[in-house]
């Protein structure tokens, strides 16, 4: 809609109004009839391949520090989408540096005191983490809005102060000397690989009644609840879900600095998720996901002005909730579904 | 020992008290948690440094200014940025988080961290209680914080603008039928918080070093004042902070300085998890929890 007045010349009518109509290509596409020619497969496929290829093309051609970002982007990605997961059933996390401090944690811990190897950590890590984590939120399940998220907010910042006072888990120095990954490109694909699984693999799950019943939760939780779901399981369901991931990330962390410390406690694994899924759009995986490949290299390339990153992550917090709160990917997402035009208003 | 410990468990609890004030007020009437807090405490603290060192005011000109600065700042925040996403929670706490963090990374950026950060004391020497000394800044913590408590108490109940506050609280259409304008309302109250978090700056920062991780420990404190307190209710506020106060004292005299800040985020975590509508608050019961 334009603003009221602007579409107005002078005092009679010729007002407009903006008008948002399918394309037909999506029209045609939506159902088994999408099979009939290319160009409605190719609509379909385009945007599910396109990040695939990309990825694996820059995986390829980046210089050497280009491909650490591109790892550390990705692993923020998953950290941005467990937090979007969780958005999604109604969860709203301002501390999702829980869930990346508790996986680093433990596959730190399972390296320093038994020498496990990486392929060992990594999974056993997102598993145990993704259930520590719910067990540690279990109690405030019940909890709405934003008085989960003040948990959430305080469990990681409680953490670190216990860490530090009881001096345990390395205390203040940290573990260090994790095993780190035999290679770059181990670490490239993996991480690249556990990017689109997670993408996918959350998609996937909204997509299905599964997931429905979480959306549905977020929307309306007491309706659920009297359609007969055992709503609280279900969101114990997506903590354990969005932890794993969350605890992944972590874990991968610890082996890729070799080093875990009380900094994954720290306000930035909670803030650029958020700000991520903001920038992105929240609500449908892709979007954070959108996000982090901005935030991460935008900061990288901004590592010259030091702190002054955070600032603009605050900046970027506010202007897209504020001017773009649909965020980025759902902006693209009616562009390319839809197209605009303005018509005449009869008055 | 013992009497000291109590004597600073006074103190620290209307510390807290005081600290908690602005965010109290503000979330009470307005329903905005205000996560730039921590930031405008800290702003407040920088600028009357600025104004004394940089500008040369004398103490007395540059406190009311800043009070009054960091009021208009409040103000403002309503006006440009949250009455844009009025009623959607989660996009309040985001935008105020942002623009907290912003404020507060940017003084780490532009490097205002040292010891010679400090506000001057309003007055030197120290007072005799008992066998104690007391020094007078602590003297004058005291004091403010319990005449400012006094103050709102009064100023909510017999002026106006105080009762169209509580009217806004209570329910926000029915005054709204009253003919009182919700959205004035909510920007008086962020700038009241901005006012009250400026005055407690002023009056506490000079027992410490203004610092950058300050912002977030004075949010912090404050979330946990309402919250076990019960969100938006005034006594529950005096009754959480003398409890978070005296337990943070006795735990620090016990066990170490380390675990004042635990205390302060256990305390949360419990009345979260048992009673989220805090120890004195009634409404909103269906609100927070199914």
């Amino acid at each position: 809609m334009r603003s009221r007045g602007s579409g107005c010349t002078g005092m009679n009518k010729s007002r407009t109004r903006k008008e948002r109509v399918d394309r037909g290509v999506k029209a045609r596409s939506e159902d088994v009839f999408a099979l009939s020619s290319w160009r409605e497969i190719l609509y379909l496929l385009a945007p599910r391949l396109l990040p695939v290829l990309v990825l694996f093309l820059l995986a390829l051609v980046l210089p050497v520090y280009w491909k650490k970002v591109l790892v550390s982007s990705a692993i923020f990605g998953i950290l941005a989408m467990s937090w979007d997961f969780l958005v999604c059933a109604g969860l709203v996390s301002l501390g999702q540096a829980l869930f990346f401090g508790v996986g680093a944690y433990l596959a730190g811990t399972f390296h320093h005191l038994w020498g496990w190897p990486w392929w060992l950590t990594l999974p056993l890590a997102s598993l145990l983490g993704g259930g520590i984590c719910t067990l540690l939120l279990a109690p405030v399940l019940r909890l709405r809005g934003i008085y989960f998220s003040m948990v959430t907010l305080v469990l990681p910042l409680m953490l670190v102060r216990i860490i530090e006072a009881t001096k345990a888990l390395g205390g203040t120095e940290g573990l260090s000397g994790i095993q780190g990954f035999p290679g770059l490109g181990v670490e490239l694909v993996l991480s690249v690989g556990m990017f689109l699984a997670a993408l996918f693999g959350y998609r996937r799950i909204l997509g299905t009644d599964y997931g429905l019943v979480m959306q549905g939760i977020r929307d309306n939780d007491r309706s659920v609840i009297s359609s007969g779901i055992n709503a609280h399981w279900f969101r114990a369901q997506a903590l354990f879900l969005a932890g794993c991931m969350g605890a992944l990330a972590g874990a991968f962390m610890t082996h890729a600095y070799m080093f875990v410390g009380m900094p994954v406690f720290a306000l930035d694994y909670s803030i650029l998720p958020i700000t991520a899924a903001v920038v992105g759009g929240m609500g449908s995986i892709a979007g954070p996901a959108l996000g982090a490949f901005i935030l991460v290299p935008l900061s990288e390339a901004l590592r010259a002005l030091g702190a002054l990153r955070i600032v603009f992550y605050g900046v970027f917090l506010v202007i897209f909730i504020v001017g773009l709160p649909e965020g980025l990917f759902h902006y693209l997402k009616r562009k390319y579904h839809q197209f605009e035009r303005w018509t005449a208003v009869e008055s | 020992m013992l009497w000291g410990a109590l004597l600073y468990g006074v103190v620290n609890s209307v510390t807290l008290a005081l600290v908690a004030l602005g965010f109290n007020l503000t979330f009470g009437i307005s329903g905005i948690a205000n996560f730039s807090y921590g930031a405008m405490y800290v702003l407040a603290g920088y600028g009357t440094w600025m104004m004394l060192q940089r500008l040369g005011l004398p103490l007395l000109a540059a406190i009311p200014a800043m009070v009054l600065a960091t009021a208009l700042l409040g103000a403002l925040l309503y006006r440009i940025v949250l009455v844009r996403v009025r009623g959607m929670v989660i996009s309040e706490v985001i935008a105020t988080f942002g623009i907290g963090l912003a404020i507060l990374e940017l003084f780490r950026y532009l490097g205002f961290i040292g010891f010679q950060y400090t506000l001057p004391v309003f007055a030197d020497g120290s007072l005799q209680v008992g066998p104690l000394y007391l020094d007078l800044q602590r003297v004058f913590i005291l004091i403010v914080g319990g005449s400012l408590t006094g103050f709102l108490w009064f100023f909510t109940r017999y002026t106006r603008t105080g009762l169209a506050f509580r009217g806004i609280a209570q329910d926000e259409y029915t005054a709204l039928c009253l003919g009182i304008d919700s959205d004035k309302v909510a920007t008086l109250s962020l700038s009241f918080g901005g006012g009250l978090c400026a005055l407690a700056a002023v009056v506490i920062l000079p027992i410490g070093t203004i610092s950058v991780d300050a912002g977030y420990d004075v949010l912090l404190e404050a979330l946990a004042v309402c919250i076990v307190g019960g969100l938006g209710s005034a006594l529950g506020m005096v009754i959480a902070s003398f409890v978070l106060g005296m337990a943070q004292s006795v735990t620090s005299l016990y066990m170490g300085s380390h675990w004042m800040m635990i205390v302060n985020l256990l305390a949360i975590l419990l009345i979260l998890g048992i009673r989220p509508s805090g120890l004195m608050g009634k409404q909103k019961e269906l609100e927070e929890r199914i």
